[in-house]
């Protein structure tokens, strides 16, 4: 009997064998494959190891942070002041992240080659790896102020604040807003529910409309034509006098362009300061026609435009608009027609001529430590581009001073400090009540800030009736008012 | 005389000292994991690591001590080889009740009722061996450990002692003890009664029948029996949707069949048999043809959120995969997320924290464990103890192979439990029993001869 037991011994064997091969091949060949298979959880309760850093703003608010929990997940994710940061932090959620949780992502949960150091010390002393906590330029003060007064007009819209010299950008408000909270629980059913039920909101809460999308700047981008203008011949000031009919024929089409609400500028011919108080369409877009498509575009690049940003969170690009007819050129010179702008890119020109021509890089995160405290990273302040002269940005300034204390900005006025601005209302289909705008740096001698506002079409209180002027402008002033200490 | 001195066959040793040095190393080694497990998930080594290592430690002195009284030649490297086993599956079960998660493979890990059944365990193979002195008796008990087994196959579905649970009749209740699966204590008993048939029918199954082309066909009235015996088992695992056990039973039969014969054509009849079997299981049953299905395409993502799909596969699959050549560590991975890590998929769980290292060194304990108790029926004396023996080691190869291949995707998954490392008491009694038997045998087949007596010349004992 015994050569059929060697062979049911060999054949054991074999069994063993085969399951041997296959062992190897699941574990050694499809190893990466199925460890980093979506549906495997175990990815999920990694981002739940480790205790994630804090992003915190000023180096004292904090903003995320994370809190050790008991059961599956070690730490949880808490954003105490989470709805008037949530477009700045971002959320953290079981298979994806946003903001500033996923754009310094690997810092934050301490895999980052930049912490190796801190790991290497961290594995010999056996403490557990943690992650690095990200400090923000963000001012607490003027954030909420923007968030208080944004929201009290009851309409979508943005807020953007810059420091000027450095690029720092104070306050970043998106409105409607969500509580990254909801985002960001272990309960992914939940989680996944919250975010379809956000991501289908008609008002886009999840989008932060300072970067993630652009609208047509209206006649805040009349500085821009206006420092083409001045930059073409040097010569030209903010008493240049232009022409400033009642309405402009456009080449090659039967419409004329007129200005606001169809009203006369001045007596026709006007200086550049008055156009730009009184916010005339018709003197700019001649200026614009007579530049030309190519001008006017380098001075948008100019002002940063076109450029690939990342603050760290990537912004879109602002576009000057198609090279078409001379008709277009004379809208996108007023901010209309395929003129699209962020209102970041419209923070950083208000910004480039408060820092005497020079755009600044906007940045968000102002330091990196390790769990130590010891500094990973900490921002230096990057010139981006030079826009205009330093003259022409003096005239410029001026002329702004001018819109804030004799034009359509009045709302703005800061007792005690000059205030530089320019209004828009930009129009967006016929029909639709416009979108207000206003841009605006002070004090104008010594800028310490620079912001955008931006209320989306028909903010609730006023209607169809939203202007620059009178909607965009009081919020900018409490902002102002917030961060001069006013 | 010196020429029964110079013998041919060497003498076996007994190699006791060998064998407690080892079940020592099998002891501590299991000792550490403990302690990994405890360092790795609460920073120190576990409060009951003093109790546990106490009671595996006493437990398998006694045994040993036992095994030295009343099986003193008995291979010296079983023993060993089930504890090693034994204790891993034990620290498995306490890792996973260690694990702060709510899931279900967490919670119903019970380290403590395990250790338990390693004990009763422990005892059932301590009187096997003191009570079943020579397990030929087992030869005369042939029809009645056929009856047995059948009546424990039955036996779940008799009202009011069979018990559901999770959707499968195969529990019987005790009172005041719990559950039993009596299926685990039947294969046992089938494998008594399939080596004592065929060993009585060998010569008319191997030699009487008639030629069908290439293939020897016996006759159909010595297959009755067996056919019956196998049929009848079968129809019962059907019914209590136990395809796994099914599946063990025949398999252990065919290769018995092959063993006492010595005829191919055996093994092609029992493929034939099985392909048969299993195409009109898929088209009976649902179950079946899903876990067919489930089988070829494990990935597909239907079939992963379907009930009874290929979730439970997959999260076993992924547990291996994030585990790779070197494992978690202990308390490092995340076994409680796949279903029954603690029985069915505790090989996965293994995979996850010990790595493909950790699951080679385990293939190659069961590998060893396998080919010791066929060594030993090589070197038994008698065709049944050869049968039994034979019979018992190729049931557990096959059946690691089937639960091991199973939950690797190897072949179609069928619940069975991992011997001697899933959660469980049934399997782990009979288990340890198997064991016994092995021993026993092993000792037999080892013991010298009975030697002249060196002063008397007279004498003269020839041996064989």
């Amino acid at each position: 009997m015994n050569s059929p037991i060697k062979r049911a011994a060999v054949a054991c064997l074999v069994m063993f064998a085969l399951l041997m091969i296959n062992v190897n091949y699941l574990q050694a060949v499809r190893a990466e494959g199925l460890s980093e298979d979506a549906r495997n959880t175990r990815n999920y309760f990694e981002r739940y190891a480790v205790q994630r850093g804090r992003i915190t703003a000023g180096g004292k608010v904090i903003l995320a942070q994370s809190k050790e929990a008991s059961g599956d997940f070690k730490f949880l994710r808490e954003y105490p002041d989470g709805k008037l940061y949530a477009h700045i932090t971002g959320f953290f959620s079981p298979e994806s992240a946003s903001g500033i949780e996923a754009a310094r992502n690997s810092l934050l949960d301490g895999s980052s080659p930049d912490l190796l150091l801190r790991r290497s010390i961290d594995l010999f002393t056996g403490e557990p790896t943690r992650g690095a906590n990200v400090d923000l330029t963000i001012n607490p003060k003027a954030q909420k102020t923007a968030y208080d007064a944004l929201r009290q007009s009851g309409k979508r819209g943005a807020v953007v604040a810059l420091n000027p010299k450095t690029g720092a950008i104070l306050a970043m408000v998106s409105l409607p807003t969500y509580d990254p909270a909801e985002l960001s629980g272990t309960d992914k059913g939940k989680v996944f529910g919250r975010y379809d039920e956000l991501a289908k909101e008609k008002s886009q809460p999840l989008l932060n409309r300072n970067i993630d999308r652009t609208y047509p700047p209206g006649s805040t981008f009349k500085v821009v034509t206006a420092a083409a203008f001045l930059e073409d011949d040097s010569s030209r000031g903010p008493d240049t006098v232009v022409d400033a009919p009642q309405s402009l024929a456009l080449p090659g089409t039967s419409v004329r362009l007129p200005n606001y609400g169809g009203a006369a500028c001045g007596g026709g011919q006007v200086s550049l300061t008055f156009a730009l108080e009184k916010s005339c369409n018709t003197p700019f877009g001649s200026m614009g026609m007579d530049l030309g498509y190519d001008k006017m575009r380098e001075q948008t690049e100019k002002f940063g435009m076109g450029q690939q940003l990342g603050i760290p969170m990537s912004v879109a690009k602002s576009d000057f608009g198609k090279k078409e007819d001379q008709a277009a050129v004379a809208m996108a010179s007023i901010g209309q027609r395929s003129n699209q702008m962020t209102p970041l890119q419209m923070a950083m020109i208000a910004a480039g001529i408060a820092n005497d021509g020079t755009v600044m890089k906007p940045y968000l995160v102002h330091k990196i430590t390790d769990a130590k405290g010891d500094s990973v990273e900490e921002a230096e302040p990057e010139e981006l581009t030079e826009a205009v002269s330093s003259e022409t940005a003096g005239k410029l300034r001026e002329m702004m001073v001018s819109v804030v204390a004799n034009g359509t900005a009045n709302q703005a006025q800061v007792s005690g400090v000059q205030v530089a601005g320019k209004t828009g209302t930009a129009e967006t289909a016929d029909g639709q009540p416009p979108h207000a705008w206003f841009i605006s740096f002070a004090p104008a001698d010594d800028p310490q800030i620079a912001l955008a506002v931006l209320v989306e079409s028909g903010a609730a209180n006023v209607g169809a009736e939203a202007t620059g002027g009178g909607t965009a402008a009081p919020i900018a002033r409490a902002v102002l008012e917030a961060v001069l200490n006013k | 005389m010196s020429e029964v001195a110079a013998s041919p066959i060497p003498m076996p040793a007994k190699r006791r000292g060998a064998q407690l040095a080892m079940l020592a190393f099998a002891v501590a080694i299991v000792m550490g994991a403990y302690a990994n497990v405890g360092l790795a998930i609460d920073g120190q080594i576990p409060s009951g690591m003093l109790t546990y290592g106490l009671s595996l430690g006493g437990l398998m002195l006694a045994a040993y001590l036992v095994l030295a009284k009343f099986a003193p030649w008995a291979d010296p490297l079983i023993l060993p080889l089930v504890t090693l086993i034994n204790g891993l599956g034990l620290v498995m079960i306490f890792r996973l009740s260690e694990s702060d998660s709510t899931l279900p493979s967490a919670k119903l890990a019970s380290p403590s009722s395990q250790l338990l059944w390693t004990f009763i365990g422990v005892l059932l193979f301590s009187l096997t061996l003191i009570f079943l002195r020579d397990h030929r008796a087992l030869q005369r008990l042939t029809y009645t450990a056929g009856a047995l087994g059948l009546f424990l196959l039955v036996s779940p579905l008799i009202p009011f002692l069979g018990q559901e649970i999770n959707g499968a009749r195969i529990w019987i209740g005790i009172p005041g003890l719990g559950q039993l699966q009596p299926a685990e204590f039947a294969k046992l008993a089938l494998v008594v009664f399939f080596a004592g048939y065929l060993v009585a029918k060998r010569d008319v199954l191997a030699l009487a029948g008639r030629r069908l082309l290439f293939i020897d066909l016996p006759r159909a009235r010595d297959l009755g029996p067996v056919l019956i015996t196998w049929g009848v088992s079968l129809g019962v695992l059907v019914m209590q949707k136990d395809l796994g056990s099914s599946l063990l039973l025949f398999g252990t039969f065919v290769a018995m069949l092959y063993i006492a014969t010595q005829r191919s054509s055996w093994v092609i009849i029992g493929i034939l048999l099985f392909a048969g079997g299993a195409i009109l299981a898929g088209m009976v049953f649902n179950h079946v043809q899903q876990r067919f299905e489930v089988f070829l395409n494990p990935g597909d993502p239907v079939l992963f959120d379907a009930v009874g799909g290929s979730g439970q596969l997959m999260q076993g699959l992924f547990a291996m995969g994030s585990g790779g050549i070197l494992g978690t560590g202990l308390g490092q991975g995340h076994p409680e997320i796949i279903p029954l890590a603690f029985s069915d998929f505790i090989f996965a769980a293994t995979g996850e924290e010990l790595g493909l290292t950790g699951l080679m060194a385990l293939l190659m304990l069961y590998a060893l464990l396998v080919e010791r108790g066929l060594r030993t029926s090589i070197a038994a004396r008698d065709p049944f103890s050869k049968l039994l023996a034979a019979g018992l080691s190729f049931l557990l190869a096959w059946q690691i192979f089937i639960i091991v291949g199973g939950v690797t995707n190897l072949i179609p998954l069928t619940g069975l439990v991992t011997p001697f490392m899933s959660q469980g008491g049934s399997a782990l009694l009979s288990n340890w029993i198997l064991i016994a038997l092995l021993v026993r045998m092993s000792d037999a087949a080892r013991r010298p001869p009975p030697q002249a007596i060196q002063n008397e010349g007279m004498t003269q004992v020839f041996q064989r």
